[in-house]
């Protein structure tokens, strides 16, 4: 069979591998709710959360020990099969993403390379973008399945901004691909190491896929599916226990994912600035370690964006998000790629 | 018509391109913040860090006890009739012949009450009373569970005997000096 030429120890390696990295995707998303809150606290001239343990570092715990002690309600004129899917699916779906992400550069041992990457596929971006759309259904299914008239309203407001704003994303991607000319991640990532970071060729295009990376997560000024004073938490609203926190997750799962995405593909994924990798004398594990923590410095600034910009702006009026993403972005995104073409063709000649 | 100069008119022209796209403002509004998020905090780490009150804070009322640490109340009644809330009742009681440390006036009173929900802090009792013998305290009413929780008894109410507990006296005068008896003496 052909399942057995791939030795058990590539299956080994790899299932090691995705363990590690939803370990990572929820330590991570543990640690962005505190450092939401703490930032949260230091840009309005307050402390944030630091009892538990010293500066707050057991925060998550307890909250997410709280979430899992609370009453688990199921109101009785929902859907129960849709209303466990709906979380379900949403916190699969964020934690698949991140697989085609390469997270460092890969360990040459003796007598094996190791990929910091679960899969290396041909088309890895075009998962990403596929996997995400999916992702507006955890809230659609969730908001409808909750027969709550604030939670439908929510989740059809989550399913127009997720087109609209898929739109754009995928234009601005369009010309990022047209200079790496691949699909592939790890492709990506090596044409950056030679050729410069794309953000130096498209600061448009990154920041339109930036912003449109807003609108993906639900996050503020485009998080009108939770509209707290308006939908009353939108979608999520008849969810309580370990189901709303799964909600509340997820959306921080997907956070990390995007910023590694935008890493990846804009600020040259696990390159170390003014560093050439293919130089480095000492040994490949340290390399490898190396290319991690900058690629995790470069998923924690973006993070710190994301928190940045959430305690700044106030939300889009509905009108006018669906006006920024049609009447603005995509026009921007549009030129953005017919010029980059342009360019393209007049400097290849 | 202009109040003051400080009025801004509302700027109501329709947005340009470069503003209805929102970036420069959102930038502007970015620096803000980022700016507040090294400031210093106005956070007063409540249980370890505490505000002092004002020096002239009327807060719970304290019976009080002359040096030697015999009581000074003699259940005049005219905290009583001072009380705009009508918060205090006391019941007088005569001393007994052997009591002579524990009361400083042949009267003294039995029973005293204030009911905290009732009273309004002004002070008033202190400033009717004739012998120093009640005073408001730098501390606020604890939270209660139940209404009759707030009906301070006299026991609760009196401060710690300066003779026999001599450290928990010190703590309830806090920053007060206790006030010498110099016109009235037994």
């Amino acid at each position: 069979m052909y399942l057995t030429a791939i030795d058990s120890w590539y299956i080994l390696e790899k299932l090691i591998l995705i363990g590690a990295l939803i370990g990572l995707s929820f330590f991570i998303a543990m640690y962005t709710t505190l450092a939401e809150r703490k930032i949260a606290g230091w840009m309005q001239d307050r402390m944030g959360p630091n009892r538990a343990g010293p500066f707050g570092i057991f925060q998550p715990l307890a909250d997410g020990g709280k979430l899992f002690f609370k009453e688990e309600i199921t109101p009785t004129s929902s859907n129960r099969f849709l209303f466990l899917l709906g979380p379900a699916l949403a916190m699969i779906v964020a934690l698949i993403t991140s697989s085609v992400i390469p997270w460092g550069a890969s360990y040459v041992g003796a007598t094996r390379t190791v990929a910091l990457q679960v899969a290396d596929v041909d088309m890895g971006i075009l998962i990403v973008f596929g996997i995400v759309s999916v992702g507006v259904y955890g809230i659609m299914i969730g908001g409808w399945a909750s027969n709550n008239k604030f939670s439908l309203i929510a989740a059809i407001r989550g399913a127009s901004q997720m087109v609209s704003y898929e739109l754009p994303m995928g234009l601005a991607l369009i010309a990022v691909l047209f200079m790496t000319g691949s699909l592939k991640m790890s492709a990506m990532v090596e044409y950056q190491m030679q050729h410069g970071w794309n953000v130096l060729y498209q600061p448009l295009g990154f920041l339109i896929f930036f912003i449109c990376a807003l609108a993906e997560c639900n996050r503020t000024p485009f998080d009108l599916p939770e509209a707290e004073n308006e939908l009353n938490f939108g979608y999520h609203q008849e969810y309580s226990s370990m189901k709303l926190g799964f909600y509340l997750f997820a959306e921080y799962i997907n956070m990390f994912v995007s910023s590694a995405v935008m890493a990846t593909l804009f600020f040259g994924g696990y390159d170390i600035p003014f560093f050439d990798e293919a130089a480095w004398q000492g040994s490949p594990l340290t390399l490898s370690m190396l290319t991690f923590a900058v690629m995790m410095a470069k998923v924690s600034f973006f993070l710190f964006v994301f928190i940045w910009i959430r305690w700044t702006i106030p939300r889009f009026r509905y009108d006018q998000l669906m006006n920024l993403g049609w009447k603005k972005l995509i026009p921007l995104a549009l030129i953005n790629m017919l010029i980059s073409a342009a360019l393209m063709l007049f400097l290849n000649k | 018509m202009q109040l003051t100069q400080r009025a801004k008119p509302v700027d109501r022209s329709p947005m340009t391109w470069l503003e209805s796209i929102y970036l420069w403002n959102i930038a502007k509004g970015m620096a803000i913040t980022l700016r507040h998020m090294f400031m210093k905090k106005a956070t007063i780490q409540y249980p370890e860090q505490q505000r002092s009150f004002s020096k002239v804070f009327r807060g719970l009322h304290v019976l009080n006890r002359d040096e030697a640490g015999r009581e000074n109340c003699t259940a005049c009644g005219l905290c009583a009739v001072a009380c705009p809330a009508e918060a205090i009742t006391m019941e007088a009681a005569e001393r007994q012949s052997g009591e002579e440390h524990l009361y400083r006036e042949e009267k003294y009173a039995a029973k005293y009450e204030i009911n905290m929900l009732r009273c309004i802090f002004c002070g008033l009792c202190e400033e009717a009373c004739p012998k120093d013998a009640i005073y408001l305290s730098q501390t606020f009413a604890p939270a209660n569970y139940a209404r009759k929780g707030f009906i301070y008894s006299k026991e609760e109410l009196l401060i710690p005997n300066p003779v026999t507990e001599r450290e928990a006296y010190q703590k309830a005068l806090g920053d007060r000096k206790p006030q010498h008896s110099t016109t009235h003496t037994n």
